[in-house]
């Protein structure tokens, strides 16, 4: 099961290679990891999606995470009211009969086009996971040559 | 002042009185202050061995240990060290030298990336890039490594740093928002395990090395009369709690006693204080003590629920929370029926072993406890040798056994023994080893002759690497690989180095033997001979219940 953490750390040198360094070690799998700083630059703010067996490995992540010297505070929305976001760029290549297609779908998945050249796009999505997921399984039917995606980010109001 | 001057400066400060090390290139300037400064510095002959000996020291005394090495190879020589100080949490700061700031990351003669190579294996690791940092850092440092759950430090200082000039300000205290370890339990957590005390009926103290750390072995003891509970302990765990009083059931796990594993299967409660239910402790985790509820008291909380489900944790200082739950606890249960259960275990299955001809090296272990009655500090190395040691040596105080634990490091007893008669000179040191070990950090005869450090090393010498060669004997068809091992003449080695060897090979020159090398005021060598083919037992084969032990003897 994944589960979405946020880890506040210092934001000092080599925090990045410590906190990957302890999933390696445990053998713990990052699904995604986004890291940037926050209002106040000497903290990150690291915000990882975690592939887990059990509550007991989750547990156990959390732990291990807060046992690091630089880690100020991990929060788990596992069982939190959030809001969480990943942002999608993909390039596709389209005829002019897929057009329509297109369009309707970024309508329906809150996608956009960005940068148009030839018959190739660069499509912009930011969504919840299952948005995204079906915006690109629409134009993946078109034809997607290319496609990157950040981690997911989330935040509790 | 300079780098070099501000760290011998913040050394003092934080009592350091002696470092165990190693000079080099990326530390001259260091070495250089040194050499005015009035603390204690023990050459080493490998700086494997400084590791080690700050490890020993500080697991004599409880104090922080510190060793200092240079850039490279002198870094990473200190490596399994520092992996040996972390997994039996042991506080210890490890300074090493780095090539110039400037040349970081250039490939640059002797730089090996030494803060990256150790994030695994230390409790924190710095490295130090401005000189404004440097006071605060060691400050941290040894903050760090002796609050909480114990742990080595590095901190890697680059040569420039090291020269360069600054003001000198020790911090007053130490802040550190993300790192606030929890000293007191939970009320409500002790108030539960108060009560799950007053209703059990065979209740079973199980003690690791976190009573030794924070001290609570007084605790310990009166927590253990007022309920009247028989107490196990793991390895690191040995003086936590008298090896000669009524209510002692030994070691547990792998080589334990067969009446703790017996015992602490058959426990309704069990009480684990600064322990973390190792591998090498349970046995077969689904089958560990299934009639048991289980109160574990640990500062890290990444140790409770790791291995087995907890019925009450509790998170803090053993001391704290056993002094806690002694007020809270008005009478004890009355057990009378268990502790007569657990003694006829005890009678049932006594820890023995076949005598012979031959020199046992069983005996050579009783010979020595008659002899001293335990008012030694005992070292060891890893292997069959470590394993009689806790087996057939009775411990009374804390800090009186010194074992690589977690990592099970062969060539840690003798440094270590080393490091722990520096840190208490008036105790006798002596290294229980094996011909293998020893032979692993050989060198440090070199240290002890020089700086007059008299520790007394008993070589359990089998001619094998005997606890791999007990395995392939068990579980490879004695298909012995590799573990037929040569040794130098013991008696000459150590006389070439101006120490004294003594060679024993009948079984009435063990007692003399022991006797001379005592009341010798040099370190010294005993070689003895010992029956080749000896096993450790019990034994519990690896993943299997801990009350399935092969007894060896019928």
């Amino acid at each position: 099961m994944r589960h979405t953490i946020s880890v506040l750390v210092e934001n000092k040198f080599g925090v990045l290679a410590r906190i990957a360094g302890l999933f390696s070690a445990r053998g713990y799998n990052i699904a995604s990891l986004a890291v940037s700083e926050t209002l106040d630059p000497q903290t990150s703010y690291m915000t990882i999606v975690v592939e887990v067996k059990d509550e007991a490995i989750l547990e156990q992540i959390k732990k291990q995470l807060n046992k690091l010297i630089d880690v100020i505070t991990v929060t788990d929305f596992t069982k939190k009211e959030h809001v969480d976001r990943e942002l999608v760029l993909a390039k596709i290549a389209y005829s002019a009969q897929d057009k329509a297609k297109i369009e309707a779908l970024l309508k329906k998945c809150a996608g956009k086009i960005i940068q148009a050249k030839g018959n190739t796009a660069v499509i912009e999505a930011v969504g919840e996971q299952a948005q995204v997921k079906e915006l690109l399984e629409g134009l993946n039917k078109i034809g997607i040559k290319e496609l990157v995606k950040t981690g997911r980010l989330a935040i509790t109001n | 002042m300079i780098g070099a001057q501000i760290l011998i400066e913040c050394l003092k400060r934080e009592g350091v009185e002696v470092i165990f090390g190693y000079p080099g290139g990326q530390v001259l300037p260091i070495f250089d202050r040194l050499y005015d400064a009035d603390v204690k510095f023990i050459l080493t002959r490998h700086e494997q061995g400084a590791a080690h000996a700050a490890d020993g020291y500080a697991r004599a005394t409880g104090k922080v240990g510190v060793c200092l090495a240079t850039s490279g190879p002198g870094a990473t020589n200190l490596v399994t060290g520092i992996a040996n100080a972390y997994m039996d949490s042991i506080p210890m700061v490890a300074i090493t030298g780095q090539v110039k700031s400037f040349l970081i990351g250039n490939d640059a003669f002797q730089e090996a990336d030494i803060t990256g190579i150790t994030r695994p294996i230390t409790k924190h690791n710095f490295l130090v890039k401005d000189i404004k940092d440097l006071a605060r850092i060691v400050r941290e440092a040894f903050y760090i490594a002796s609050t909480g759950r114990p742990g080595p430090v590095v901190i890697d200082i680059p040569s420039d740093i090291q020269m360069q000039d600054t003001f000198f300000v020790w911090p007053e205290k130490v802040e550190m928002r993300s790192y606030q370890p929890t000293y007191f339990g939970h009320p409500g957590q002790i108030k539960k395990a108060v009560k799950l005390i007053a209703n059990s009926k065979k209740p079973l103290i199980y003690a690791g090395g976190g009573i030794i750390t924070s001290g609570a072995n007084a605790a310990l003891l009166e927590l253990a009369e007022k309920i009247q509970a028989p107490v196990t302990w793991t390895l690191m765990g040995i003086g936590a709690f008298p090896g000669t009083h009524k209510l002692s059931l030994g070691m547990l796990g792998m080589h334990g006693t067969a009446y703790a594993n017996h015992a602490i299967m058959g426990a309704d409660l069990i009480i684990a204080v600064g322990a973390r239910f190792d591998d090498r402790v349970t046995g077969r985790i689904d089958s560990f003590a299934p009639g048991a509820k289980v109160i574990h008291i640990d500062i890290d909380p990444s140790s409770i629920s790791k291995n087995i489900k907890v019925d009450v944790p509790i998170v803090g200082d053993a001391k704290n929370i056993l002094g806690e739950i002694l007020e809270q606890i008005k009478i004890g249960p009355d057990t009378a029926e268990w502790l007569k259960a657990v003694d006829a275990l005890k009678k049932k299955y006594p820890l023995k072993y076949k005598d012979g001809e031959r020199i046992k090296p069983q005996y050579v272990l009783e010979q020595l406890y008659d002899i001293t009655k335990g008012d030694v500090i005992i070292a060891t190395e890893v292997g069959q040798n470590q394993m009689w040691a806790c087996q057939w040596l009775k411990y009374d105080h804390p800090r009186t056994f010194i074992s690589s634990g977690g990592l099970g490091t062969m060539g840690f007893g003798f440094p270590a023994a080393m490091g722990a008669k520096v840190g208490c000179s008036d105790k006798t040191v002596i290294d229980i080893a094996g011909d293998g070990s020893i032979q692993m950090n050989i060198q440090e005869l070199g240290t002890c002759v020089a700086n007059k450090i008299n520790v007394k090393v008993f070589i359990l010498n089998n001619g094998y690497l005997g606890m791999v060669r007990q395995w392939q004997e068990l579980f490879y068809k004695k298909r012995y690989s590799q573990v037929g091992i040569s040794s130098p003449d013991f008696v000459k080695l150590a006389e070439s180095y101006g120490a004294v060897g003594i060679c024993v090979k009948k079984k009435e020159d063990v007692r003399p033997a022991i006797e001379k090398a005592l009341k010798t005021d040099n370190t010294v060598f005993i070689d003895f001979h010992v029956e080749p083919e000896e096993n450790v037992f019990p034994m519990v084969p690896a993943g299997e219940a801990i009350n399935r032990m092969i007894e060896g003897l019928a």
